[in-house]
Parts: structure tokens; C-alpha cells; sequence
């Protein structure tokens, strides 16, 4: 008897650990690409804000806090904050625009749904430089729009339309609004319409539908819309070179401007780690959203 | 200075590469710093004249399209050793390659003046064998007077050129011929004009306007300088290292701060001038690794580099001047005609001053940068 009590626990603990072994085969490939090339490649380039700029680049290994203080200055606070409000305007403008896209997609026929997404992905399929040199060659002095313009005599000579951060918002929300559409259609889709149907039995205006009802069980949606547009627009640094004219700069061209030719990378590290914990803010900002939806 | 092959028309593609990269830059020669007396420089290794090469191979690092793309075949034929081309996108990522400690495979590298000044004070390079480039002797003797490396002492400068002003003839009134016509510029090139994005060049109009040093150090002379700079700003259309040629075929602009390969003078109505006030001068050289198992080859490399059918394809295709007088006079005289910045001579390119690296000083061209930018 005492016999098999142990017998059964050893087959116990080895169907655990086979248990055990079956899981980490299947976690392993992706645990290891997490672990090489994102764990350790962060963690270097966290650890280099630490030290000490090495003259050809690289770091010299000397504790210091002066990355630190440094990216507390104005100058470069400014920038920061710079990126925050040019990063939040586009999203703004790109969840409003969005919205009613995503809502209309959603109301179509399922055939015309289909179609109508092909359309919001497509310019996808093209080279993303190449869809922001066209909005050179549109607003450009001599460009397209300008000349349009002058033609129909509607101005005398041509509108400075280009390298401004006007043009800056407007190159992020067109390359990012496609992200923003996506996921609010998703949410809208999956919507029961007779939720609708209830409110407006119930005596609710569409306005207040809309208020009470969609908005808030889109919410998700729209939270996931905006971190999508609103990350990669912050960390941009091709946009305000090529439609800024260089005129104005975002964190990112500062912290490619650190790595690529101050040859600064403590400090290029720096930049990355306050872009990095705006980013973490809201992430869990979002899965707070939708833990709650 | 980023290197696209075709300078000329930048597509759209380039500028992929461009944009991340190309800001780090052109490099130049070092002023009146001179490497030497930093005491790095060790001996010089033995090396035997008659070593049997065909034991020996041969890597490279280089920009890409900065040599022509069959050189390990010639070589194979000419040299009878394997050459061994390996890419780099900036002098910066050169100089990581280059520093990242172990033994980097790597024999010769092409890097800008400054770089290997840098190189050499590491102790990282050595020192060249003359007697096994019997081609120096094709060189300019212009080229053996660069500041960073009189005499060639470790390095051997591959092209050269300067900064100066590109700017459309039919659309200004008057040729500009000084760097305040960039940094205040006539109300017929208002808002069309951009400058240099690249810290060391956004900073070279007004330096040289205010008749300072391209290698200042001086924090009041950078104040004047971040003054005139900010001054500068509302007027300019934008800073821009990689378009500016389209820009001003185009007719966006009239007037760009530009390398002088760069300027695309092919183009009826854009000319080039290095303003009055004087502009820098840049070399691109070749360096042998003082890790090299294959010196004996890697100096027959370099040797064969010096030859104006090699020489002479990298002015003909890249379209720098290249330091080397036989292979200049080759260099097809239509070729020469059409691009006005080629037919500098080696005398007029040494008026320039020679930008050197800072060292942690440096990093003051870095904040100006920043600043400049960053300014409403």
C-alpha cells in the first residue's frame, strides 16, 4: 500500500513536469525572441543612461546622474512637451476624422464594409516615404495646389503651405489614420444595434443615444485608436524633416540626431527612456479603459 | 557626408537611407590639431616587400557605391588576393565597427579626415609603408599638406570638396557671394532658402560670416553664432542635408547651403560659389587598421585605388574631385564642363578650413544644434 501511494505520486509529479516541459516548448521560440531582442537590448540601452558619453560614440562606464539634469533643461523639456501636444493634436484630428469614417464603414452593406476597408488599408501597400513626398509635391510653393490656386486667380502668389507644423499634423494624421479607423470599426461593428434600438424606445434622442450609449461601449475602441495613432506620431522624426522642413524638431529627431551624429548615446538613451515612460503611462491607461468596458 | 552615388537626383528612395542616416554627415580634415603629437602613432610593423599575396585577403569598409562595384573581381585578377567589401552608412557607424574592441576582421577602412585623426589618437591605425604606394606619386602635392595628416602619415585622401552655395541663376537677382546672403537673405530669395541640417554645417554660414574658426571652441563666439543663426531662421524656407538639389530644380528654393558635389550643376540654371568669406574643406581617406593580418595587401590595395583608372571612375561616377592628378586629367572633359564644382582646384579646396573632430567639445555643436532648431 505504501507501495503504490509513492508510485502514485511519482506518476503525479511526472505528468506535472512533462506538464511543465510541454509548456516551456511551446513559450520557449517566443520567450527567447522576447528575451534576445527586446529584454536585453532595452535593459543596454536603459543601462546607458547611467553613464558617460564615449568620444567615438558608445559609452564610457562612469556612473553619472547628468543625462539626467540634462533632460530636465527647458531646451530639452520643450522639445518634449513640443512632441506631446504636435503627437496629441494629430490624434485629435484623427479620431475625429475617424470616427464618423469607422461609423459609416460599419453601416454599410456587408459588401460595400469589405470594399470600403480595402480602400482605408491601401495606402498601406505604398512606401510610406513616398506618400509623404506627395504632400510635398501638392503644397510645395510651385507644387500643385499652389498653382491650382494662382491659376484660378483665387490668390495672387502662392500660400506657404509647407514646412510648418500645421503640415506636420496633417502628414501624421494622414500616415496614422488608417490605425485610427481599424480598431474604432471593429468596436462599432461588434455594437448591438439593438442597444440603439432600446434607447431610442426608451425615448432618447439620437444625440443622447449616442452620448449614453455608443460612445461609452466604443470607448475601448477609440482609447486603442488613439494610442495607435498617438505613439508612432510621437516618436516620428521623418514627418518634421521632410513636412516641417526641418523648421521645428520632435523627440525623435532629437534622439536619432544623439545616436547618429552627436554621437551621445547616454543621452540619446535618455530621450528614449522619457518617451518610453510617456508610452507605459499610456498603455496602462488603456488597459484601464478596457478592463472597465 | 552621406554618400548616394547619383548626387545629382536624390529619388525618393535615397532618402529612406537619407534621412536616418545622412545627417551624420561629411567629414573633413583636421585644422591645426595635429594627431601626431598625441604619441599614439606607434612603430610601424615589418613588412616585406615581396610577401606572397595571393595567402593574403582583404576587407574593406566603405560607403556604399563609393567604389566601383566590381573591384574585388579587378582585384582578384590584378592583385591575385580575395577583397572582401563590407558597407557602412555613416563615419559613425564606421567608428563603432572599427572601435568595438576585439579584432574586427577589418583591413582598410574609408573614413572622413577628422575620423581618422580620431582613429589614430586611439592607436588604432598604421602608420602607412610609402614604398609600397609607389601611386602616391599620382597624388596632388596639395594632398600631402591636409591638416589632419601632413604627409600622409596614416591615412590617404580619397576625395575632397567643400560647402559653398548652390543657387539658381535665373531666379535671383543678384549671384549670391557671401553666407549673408544665406543667413539674410534679398527679398527674392525670402522663405527660399534652406541651410545645412548637420550640426558642424548648420553652424558654418554664420561661423564663417562672423569670421570665426570652423573648429571654434569659444562659448562667446558660439553665442554670437547661435545669434545669428536665430536671426537667420524666420527666413529660411527650411534645413535640409538631403533635398536641397530638388528643392531647387524645383524652384522651391533659390539658394541652398550645399556640398559641392551635391549641387546639381548639370542643370542649366544652378550654379555653385564658395563665398568670399571661406567655407571648409572635407577629405574622405583610406586608413589601414593597425589589426591587419594582411598589411602587405591592404598597402598593394590602396596602391591600386591610387590608379587613375580607379581613381578616375570614383570623379567620373560619384562625381567628388579625388586628390589624384593623374586621374583628374583623364576625367572626361564634357563631364568637367557640365559640373563646374569638379573644375576646382586643388589650390582653391585648400583655402578651406579643415573641419576637426572636438573631441567633448563637440557636444557644444550638438546643444547649438538643438537650440537652433528647437527656436519658434
Amino acid at each position: 500500500m505504501t507501495s503504490s501511494t509513492v508510485s502514485g505520486a511519482a506518476a503525479g509529479s511526472r505528468s506535472h513536469r512533462s506538464r511543465v516541459i510541454g509548456r516551456l516548448a511551446f513559450l520557449g521560440p517566443g520567450l527567447t525572441y522576447l528575451i534576445v531582442f527586446l529584454l536585453i537590448p532595452l535593459g543596454m540601452v536603459l543601462s546607458y543612461t547611467l553613464f558617460r558619453r564615449g568620444r567615438f560614440g558608445g559609452v564610457v562606464y562612469e556612473a553619472t546622474g547628468e543625462n539626467f539634469t540634462r533632460l530636465l533643461e527647458p531646451l530639452y523639456l520643450d522639445v518634449v512637451v513640443g512632441s506631446l501636444k504636435l503627437a496629441g493634436l494629430a490624434t485629435l484630428v484623427a479620431l475625429l476624422v475617424g470616427y464618423p469614417t469607422a461609423y459609416l464603414i460599419a453601416q454599410l452593406p456587408r459588401k460595400w464594409k469589405t470594399i470600403a476597408l480595402v480602400a482605408i488599408v491601401l495606402p498601406f501597400w505604398t512606401n510610406f516615404l513616398v506618400r509623404i513626398y506627395a504632400w510635398i509635391v501638392l503644397l510645395s510653393g510651385p507644387g500643385l495646389v499652389n498653382s491650382t490656386l494662382v491659376k484660378l486667380g483665387l490668390v495672387d502668389k502662392p500660400l506657404e503651405l509647407l514646412y510648418n507644423e500645421g503640415t506636420i499634423v496633417t502628414g501624421l494624421v494622414y500616415s496614422y489614420l488608417p490605425l485610427m479607423v481599424l480598431p474604432l470599426y471593429a468596436a462599432i461593428e461588434k455594437l448591438d444595434p439593438q442597444l440603439r434600438e432600446a434607447s431610442a424606445n426608451l425615448g432618447a434622442r439620437p444625440a443622447r443615444t449616442f452620448v449614453s450609449v455608443t460612445l461609452p461601449l466604443t470607448l475601448p475602441g477609440i482609447v486603442t485608436g488613439c494610442l495607435f495613432v498617438f505613439v508612432p506620431s510621437f516618436g516620428n522624426f521623418v514627418i518634421p524633416e521632410l513636412l516641417g522642413g526641418g523648421r521645428s524638431i520632435m523627440v525623435g529627431n532629437l534622439i536619432r540626431d544623439q545616436f547618429l551624429n552627436a554621437r551621445d548615446w547616454p543621452f540619446g538613451a535618455t530621450l528614449s527612456l522619457a518617451l518610453l515612460a510617456v508610452l507605459i503611462v499610456l498603455l496602462l491607461l488603456q488597459a484601464w479603459s478596457s478592463r472597465r468596458a | 557626408m552621406f554618400r548616394a552615388r547619383s548626387p545629382r537626383s536624390l529619388p525618393a528612395a535615397v532618402l529612406v537611407t537619407g534621412l536616418a542616416l545622412a545627417v551624420s554627415a561629411c567629414g573633413g580634415g583636421s585644422g591645426d590639431t595635429t594627431a601626431a603629437d598625441s604619441g599614439a602613432t606607434a612603430a610601424a610593423a615589418q613588412l616585406n616587400p615581396n610577401a606572397d599575396l595571393t595567402k593574403q585577403s582583404v576587407t574593406v569598409t566603405v560607403w556604399a557605391d563609393y567604389t566601383p562595384k566590381e573591384l574585388p573581381e579587378k582585384v582578384k585578377e590584378k592583385l591575385k588576393f580575395d577583397l572582401k567589401v563590407t558597407l557602412h552608412d555613416t563615419n559613425e557607424v564606421a567608428m563603432a565597427k572599427l572601435t568595438s574592441g576585439a579584432d574586427t576582421g577589418i583591413d582598410v577602412a574609408f573614413v572622413s579626415g577628422q575620423y581618422a585623426q580620431a582613429l589614430n589618437e586611439a592607436g588604432l591605425l598604421e602608420p602607412l609603408h610609402p614604398e609600397l604606394i609607389p601611386n602616391l606619386a599620382n597624388l596632388y602635392p596639395e594632398a600631402k599638406e591636409l591638416a589632419y595628416d601632413k604627409g600622409n602619415v596614416f591615412s590617404v585622401p580619397y576625395t575632397w570638396g567643400t560647402t559653398g552655395i548652390c543657387y539658381r541663376s535665373d531666379l535671383v537677382k543678384t549671384p549670391p557671394a557671401s553666407w549673408n546672403d544665406i543667413l539674410n537673405p534679398p527679398a527674392d530669395a525670402e522663405k527660399k532658402v534652406t541651410m545645412m541640417t548637420t550640426e558642424r554645417w548648420l553652424a558654418l554660414p554664420a561661423v564663417k560670416a562672423l569670421g570665426y574658426s570652423v573648429n571654434t571652441r569659444s562659448d562667446e563666439e558660439l553665442a554670437k553664432v547661435k545669434e545669428k543663426l536665430l536671426a537667420a531662421k524666420p527666413h529660411l524656407l527650411g534645413y535640409d542635408d538631403t533635398t536641397f538639389g530638388d528643392k531647387l530644380k524645383s524652384g522651391e528654393a533659390v539658394m541652398v547651403e550645399a556640398w559641392d558635389g551635391w549641387c546639381p550643376t548639370t542643370e542649366k540654371n544652378i550654379k555653385f560659389v564658395v563665398p568670399k568669406e571661406g567655407s571648409d574643406l572635407w577629405v574622405d581617406t583610406m586608413v589601414i587598421l593597425k589589426s591587419s593580418k594582411n598589411k602587405e595587401a591592404a598597402h598593394a590595395l590602396i596602391n591600386y585605388i591610387l590608379s587613375p583608372e580607379i581613381h578616375g571612375w570614383a570623379a567620373e561616377n560619384i562625381l567628388y574631385k579625388v586628390p589624384n592628378k593623374a586621374a583628374m586629367d583623364q576625367v572626361d572633359a564634357k563631364l568637367k564642363a557640365d559640373n563646374t564644382p569638379l573644375q576646382m582646384t586643388p589650390a582653391q579646396l585648400l583655402q578651406g578650413e579643415s573641419i576637426i573632430d572636438l573631441g567633448e567639445d563637440s557636444t557644444k555643436f550638438s546643444r547649438l544644434q538643438t537650440e537652433v532648431k528647437a527656436a519658434k
